[in-house]
């Protein structure tokens, strides 16, 4: 059932195509006007295409922020295939059109807040992960879902370089699954969903920092077990499983109390960074739970 | 012989062009920065950027004394600009960090105490401080001996720099670890010098 969620920010927050397909080239024949930006970083209006997209990380195409966008292009979306496994009713290999045809793709414009203490405001197109999961048919003692990245070692530099191990893998508690806020994306402004940012398909978690919003998604799986995530597996201290967005609890390296708006130029002011980076609504699936012990 | 040329062209060519282009780099950096050229998050970038190449110049000033041992290659008129340059950049490193990224003193003061990476940053500076004071001749002349002990620091201070860059990323990115082995094998090379000098 689609529509169980309410937007905040609204058509009006989104910017019209012919403005954020210019605002790059505008802010950069402005020069120095650019120090009127920072009013940009306060505001939800969403991020510009070209901010999205240029803007990454995606470590199977190399570290840095600008990489996967120069790398990403060599990543093979044709026939792609989704292993549906576990606890499931219906376990096979799907395609695009057999896991997702029929429900009703909505746009979701959504706060992305980085662990990296950056955000961005994203109009996604996606259909909720509920759906999907309701069409394979999850067993009643399934508890959590694992996902899994694509590797195609041969398109991707960074798996070449075994930055971190590969495949990249991400979990949900089943609850936090069926969440009416948890997407299943399959572009952003309308448009299909640049490699970059995880074509052909990726989660998004807007309540969690960034990373447990896996990209190109091949495998998923319903367990009874609390699946692994990738960071949490190099840096358990670090990186909790969990990851709700919290600014009340620190990275052990940085602080997680701000967070600057990626596109507000070189004097954007920092903004407060929200607890579940703003959606409330989600705080009774933690009831009773220690946040600062689980991060 | 190619060493001997270089060392003729170095004769002739004055080091004094070091710090005009280091300043017309950190200049143009700061102006793509400005216009769009860094990408849509220039704070980070450019903080990035002077801070690297900080450390690179750096670790440039460490080759000029094994360069000049084991290839002959004399470029030590060259040293004092490599590091006063490179000191210019870490405090634009620190100034960006400061007034652009943390914005607030009090949190710069709390990061410096609460986060180890910025904490060893910090004390690289620290280091760095009193090398670039005593960088002009009238102290190499007054301090004698003492300057070449004094000088010395520039290793801690480095390998601290390099530290610092290698605690602040995440997973195994290539470059800080670069810049760590490049010094901990100019280290080992200074040692051995220091040793066979003791020896004969």
């Amino acid at each position: 059932m689609a529509f169980r969620w309410k937007n905040d920010l609204t058509e009006k927050d989104i910017t019209p195509k012919q403005l954020w397909l210019n605002r790059r080239q505008i802010i950069a024949a402005a020069g120095a006007s650019v120090v009127g930006m920072p009013a940009l970083a306060q505001s939800l209006e969403p991020n510009t295409l070209s901010d999205i997209r240029s803007y990454n990380n995606y470590y199977e195409f190399g570290t840095g922020k600008e990489d996967p966008a120069q790398n990403a292009n060599k990543l093979d979306t044709s026939n792609w295939t989704i292993k549906v496994d576990g606890l499931v009713d219906n376990p096979g290999d799907y395609s695009l059109a057999d896991l997702l045809g029929g429900l009703s793709v909505e746009e979701r414009i959504y706060r992305f807040r980085c662990v990296e203490a950056w955000s961005m405001v994203v109009p996604w197109n996606g259909v909720e992960l509920a759906d999907v999961l309701n069409r394979v048919g999850v067993k009643s003692s399934a508890k959590y879902v694992a996902f899994e990245t694509v590797v195609q070692p041969d398109n991707m530099i960074g798996v070449q370089r075994r930055v971190i191990p590969f495949p990249y893998v991400e979990g949900l508690r089943l609850d936090e699954a069926r969440h009416p806020l948890t997407l299943l994306a399959t572009g952003i402004y309308g448009e299909p969903m640049a490699n970059q940012n995880g074509a052909p398909i990726r989660l998004v978690v807007p309540w969690k920092y960034g990373f447990k919003s896996i990209k190109s998604i091949v495998r998923i799986t319903l367990t009874d077990k609390q699946p692994p995530a990738t960071w949490n597996l190099i840096n358990a201290r670090e990186y909790g499983f969990y990851s709700n967005v919290n600014p009340n609890v620190s990275h052990p390296r940085w602080s997680q109390a701000s967070e600057r708006r990626i596109g507000g130029g070189l004097f954007a002011s920092r903004q407060d960074t929200l607890m579940f980076n703003g959606y409330d609504e989600v705080a009774s699936l933690y009831d009773g739970m220690n946040l600062a012990e689980n991060f | 012989m190619i060493i001997d040329r270089i060392n003729r062209a170095a004769r002739k060519i004055p080091a004094w062009p070091v710090y005009i282009v280091g300043s017309l780099w950190a200049g143009w950096l700061f102006w793509l920065g400005l216009t769009g050229g860094l990408g849509p998050e220039p704070i980070n970038t450019l903080e990035r950027e002077y801070g690297s190449t900080a450390l690179q110049l750096l670790v440039a000033g460490l080759c000029i004394t094994p360069l000049r041992r084991y290839a002959g290659l004399n470029l030590i008129k060259y040293r004092r600009a490599l590091g006063v340059t490179a000191f210019f950049f870490v405090l634009a490193h620190l100034t960006i960090w400061i007034v652009l990224d943390v914005q607030s003193l009090s949190r710069v003061w709390e990061d410096i105490l609460k986060r180890p990476y910025v904490t060893i940053g910090m004390a690289s500076f620290v280091l760095l401080v009193p090398l670039a004071i005593t960088s002009n001749n009238i102290s190499v002349r007054r301090m004698g001996a003492q300057w070449r002990s004094l000088h010395k620091l520039t290793y801690p201070a480095v390998l601290m720099g390099s530290v610092h860059f290698i605690w602040l990323v995440k997973g195994w990115p290539i470059e800080p670890f670069v810049y760590f082995g490049a010094i901990v094998v100019l280290f080992a090379v200074r040692l051995d010098v220091i040793q066979r000098m003791s020896r004969g």
